[in-house]
């Protein structure tokens, strides 16, 4: 294992993230369709208003991909084939009281610190990965990073123009109730990194 | 929110806070689980350097403050953002409630926000009539309270998990359990709704970038990223100390900012939003976003030389995490809306001196807070220059302006301690007074108090001066008045240790009180006429070294004299030769004579240290006196070493019940250790805990660790 990957995984998992080295994208989607259709259903559903979407409360488990290619998309599809799982690619406004998983590819890690760098500036995005309960995102290890300041220039130019980019370490967590820990927040309670051979 | 009208209804506030027994468990809990935590972050991290650099881009961005604004509007605007410029925080919430009145706005809800809480940004829209929801968990928390934050990074700190779940029964109708990751699941139903439904988010922002038009906003639970993202509009608001020139800048501070803060790498989540992002339900698809730069004063602190220092703040809040005052009585007390050691001195410039001017007494000068800050500010130094303007702004209190008069004339000063032997005497019981004379006795039983000695270690000196023919180096020795007059053996005992060394010792008798107590009561013209006589008096002594065994004399000797009188030509070079060879007494025989072993008859004697806040922290001193304790005796190291021991000389007087609550719980770790004998480096520290061990019965012989060298010297 590189020293980079090494270092990525050893302190993703200190934020209780959770990592897998994978030698493809089929691999990747595999992983979500089974991961979804195997999980407990969504926990948290409630509705968010009475003129949104009223979500299915059905044995149906919903991911999300907003941002994948075409190709991507259909494969993602076709692993969830035969699955209790629907993939959904936008309409995530609909889903605000929550869905099992987002599915997304992210920009970047920096390794210091175990984070993934995602330029988010699709709305279906952001949403998909704040609303779900899991959020499984694809790392290449060509993009790992020593740490931010290693990364400057992709940053840069990920936040050229109009632009909306995030760093991700962990799931979304709190201490705000007597400095003790709770996972999940407002965003994911669980965050699948796969990393990406390439 | 701080509104006590002075000192003593301050005090009263306190000691509410103090009879909190929730609040004092769980603050302790905190200070002791943040020192590990924040230890480990650390231990990757080369942490004066990045302070240094933090210290270096802030200061460069105060100075640069109007080109940054200027880039960062013209980067922002390009990204379709609208710039505002506030003048005070009633123009920031008028133009925000204007924005949500041109856009017909209900709803708002908000991201976590210190800039929002300086302006009183939720009353301001309440009494507008728009529903505002805070979606930090701490922040909703307070706000169904109807209370303002306790801690910067912890708003609701200061709660129970109890309190908690009574109140989100009462919001849900359903009983809840007081569990706080089931309590967090609540909010995060709760509030999903209201993320769902807003027109309109508001945010704070940690850093404003001007290359490229963003700000950089951390949290853990992803709530910036829902507000900034659901509703048609957001809205940030950012002081303008808040603009950085690059991103590296923002890059840098963040390695520092949750290490500081929580004790992680990184919070879960830094979003980056540079311009008018995808927004499906806005008309035209694009997000409406406006950023309002709050100024309230800061360009004017910016022109101030000494203050403009405060801009480094990068509101991590670690000044109140290792404050030992805060510790004990909360942010609700130690602050008005910015907490702790900042707090005290920003709520001076945002919210006017009629706030600040109890507040700013509550600083012991212990140093933690300057050792910890992200930006390398001078908090203790800020804090104590602060009392002075306040003095001279609202006239001195009488006691200050008397202990002035005294302290300007030696002779007089020297005079009234050669009284207080005769004055004493009906109060005499053995070695501590029996009674205090009624101005000083008021709730200060919690500790004896020693008597003046019957002769002066000036008066002493000419009797023990060693004879020494052909000195391998002089040494002047700087008494400080405590142990001139009250512990004049502390002196003789470190005579008899370097006397062995062949050093020719000088005591030069025009020496007076170094001037710290007039420095931490404010007055600031006696600190600079008495640190004059000190220079004088030493400047004829043609020594290689000052020795003090005074921590507190040694670092303000030291430190503060170069500053007080580098404005003064006649004394600009004098005090730079005074200072350099200033040296406290351990590191002298440690390191310079660099006694050993075979110096002593090492001892069984289990001898616990106490570490002076003005020994380890100020002048960096922590192995010597260890390393020494171990020659002559067994050294017992004891919990939480280095946390002030509650002295902090004037700081007793006047917060006698916290300076108590501080020495029971010094004296409670060092009796842990079992050890009969403490010593420290301090004659102040030792005063207080020779003291409370004298109340407490404890049997521990409380030295100076000269005295425990000298007794087992061979």
């Amino acid at each position: 294992m590189s020293d980079l990957k090494k270092l990525f995984t050893e302190k993703a998992e200190l934020v209780s993230a959770k990592v897998t080295s994978i030698k493809s994208m089929d691999e990747a989607f595999a992983y979500a369709a089974k991961y979804v259709a195997a999980k407990s259903p969504c926990e948290l559903l409630i509705p968010s208003s009475p003129d949104a979407v009223q979500p299915e409360f059905s044995d149906e488990k919903i991911l999300a991909a907003p941002e994948l290619s075409d190709d991507q998309y259909a494969a993602l599809a076709k692993a969830c084939e035969g699955t209790s799982v629907k993939l959904i690619k936008s309409g995530m406004r609909g889903y605000m009281a929550g869905i099992d998983a987002g599915f997304t590819i992210a920009d970047g890690g920096l390794c210091d610190t175990g984070s993934i760098v995602q330029q988010s500036n699709g709305e279906e995005l952001r949403l998909a990965t704040m609303v779900s309960e899991t959020h499984i995102a694809v790392l290449s290890v060509s993009s790992l990073y020593e740490d931010s300041i290693a990364a400057e220039k992709l940053l840069l130019d990920l936040m050229d123009g109009v632009a909306y980019t995030a760093f991700i370490t962990g799931p979304s967590r709190t201490a705000d109730i007597e400095r003790t820990l709770a996972i999940g927040a407002h965003g994911p309670l669980e965050l699948h990194i796969l990393l990406l051979e390439d | 929110m701080h509104n006590a009208n002075n000192l003593k209804e301050y005090r009263e506030d306190m000691q509410e806070a103090l009879d909190n027994e929730f609040l004092r468990k769980s603050m302790d809990a905190f200070a002791v689980g943040y020192r590990i935590n924040r230890a480990k972050a650390f231990a990757d991290i080369n942490e004066p350097v990045l302070i240094k650099q933090i210290a270096d881009c802030k200061d460069y961005a105060v100075k640069n403050n109007a080109a940054l604004l200027k880039q960062f509007t013209e980067e922002a605007e390009k990204r379709g953002v609208h710039v505002h410029l506030a003048k005070d925080a009633e123009e920031a919430n008028a133009l925000i409630a204007k924005i949500a009145k041109d856009n017909n706005v209900k709803k708002i809800i908000k991201s976590k926000s210190m800039t929002s809480e300086e302006t009183l940004l939720n009353h301001y829209l309440e009494d507008e009539k728009y529903e505002v929801v805070e979606t930090d968990l701490g922040e909703w928390i307070i706000q169904m309270r109807h209370e303002g934050p306790s801690h910067m990074v912890m708003p609701a700190i200061h709660l129970s998990r109890y309190q908690v779940q009574d109140l989100f029964s009462a919001r849900t109708g359903r009983e809840l359990e007081p569990d706080p990751e089931k309590l967090t699941k609540v909010a995060r139903q709760e509030l999903r709704r209201d993320f769902a439904d807003a027109d309109m988010g508001i945010s704070g922002a940690n850093f404003c970038v001007a290359e490229n038009g963003h700000i950089g906003i951390a949290t853990n639970e992803g709530n910036a990223r829902l507000t900034t993202t659901a509703p048609r509009i957001h809205v940030a608001i950012a002081g303008i100390d808040k603009l950085v020139p690059k991103l590296t800048d923002a890059l840098t501070a963040l390695k520092v900012l949750p290490r500081n803060a929580t004790g992680q790498t990184l919070t879960s989540y830094v979003t980056w939003i540079g311009g008018a992002n995808e927004c499906a339900i806005a008309e035209d698809q694009k997000k409406e976003m406006h950023i309002v730069f709050l100024d309230n004063g800061r360009s004017k602190i910016a022109e101030d030389e000494m203050f403009s220092q405060i801009f480094r703040c990068v509101r991590c809040g670690a000044c109140a995490n290792v404050c030992p005052v805060y510790r004990l009585v909360g942010g609700h007390k130690m602050g008005h809306i910015y907490i702790g050691a900042i707090g005290l001195i920003l709520t001076y410039f945002f919210h006017g001196e009629e706030k600040a001017k109890n507040l700013v007494h509550n600083c012991i000068n212990c140093g933690a807070c300057k050792s910890i800050c992200a930006g390398g500010i001078d908090l203790p130094g800020l804090i104590k220059e602060l009392r002075a303007r306040i003095n001279q702004d609202s006239g001195m209190p009488i006691e200050t302006t008397l202990l002035g008069k005294v302290l300007k004339n030696r002779k007089l000063f020297h005079s009234l301690l050669r009284f207080g032997k005769w004055a004493q005497t009906p109060m005499k019981k053995g070695p501590y007074l029996r009674h205090l004379p009624l101005m000083f006795m008021k709730d200060q039983g919690f500790r004896s108090f020693p008597t003046i000695a019957d002769k002066p270690f000036r008066d002493r000196f000419s009797e023990i001066k060693p004879m020494v023919h052909n000195p391998k180096h002089r040494v002047a020795l700087f008494s400080g008045c405590v142990q001139d007059f009250v512990y004049p053996e502390q002196m003789e005992a470190a005579v008899k240790v370097m006397a062995r060394h062949n050093v020719a010792i000088d005591y030069p008798m025009e020496q007076s009180c170094c001037g710290l107590p007039v420095q931490m009561m404010g007055e600031k013209q006696v600190t600079i006429d008495v640190a004059k006589q000190n220079v004088d008096a030493f400047e004829g002594t043609n020594c290689d070294y000052i020795v003090t065994l005074c921590a507190s004399c040694a670092s303000h000797l030291k430190e503060s004299y170069v500053e007080l009188l580098e404005g003064d030509r006649d004394y600009k070079e004098k005090v730079k030769r005074f200072s350099a060879k200033i040296i406290d007494f351990s590191s002298y025989v440690h390191d310079v004579l660099g006694v050993t072993t075979d110096d002593f008859n090492k001892s069984d004697e289990k001898v616990a240290y106490h570490s002076s806040c003005h020994l380890c922290r100020e002048l960096k001193v922590i192995e010597q006196p260890r390393n020494l304790i171990d020659m002559a005796g067994e050294y017992a190291p004891s919990a939480e070493e280095d946390v002030c021991c509650g002295f902090g000389g004037t700081f007793t007087v006047k917060f006698p019940e916290l300076s108590s609550t501080l020495l029971d719980k010094k004296l409670t770790n060092i009796e842990a250790t079992k050890a009969k004998r403490l010593v420290a480096d301090c004659p102040g520290c030792l005063l207080h805990l020779r003291g409370g061990s004298n109340v407490r019965e404890n049997g521990m012989k409380v030295t100076h660790i000269a005295e425990l060298l000298a007794e087992n010297l061979k």
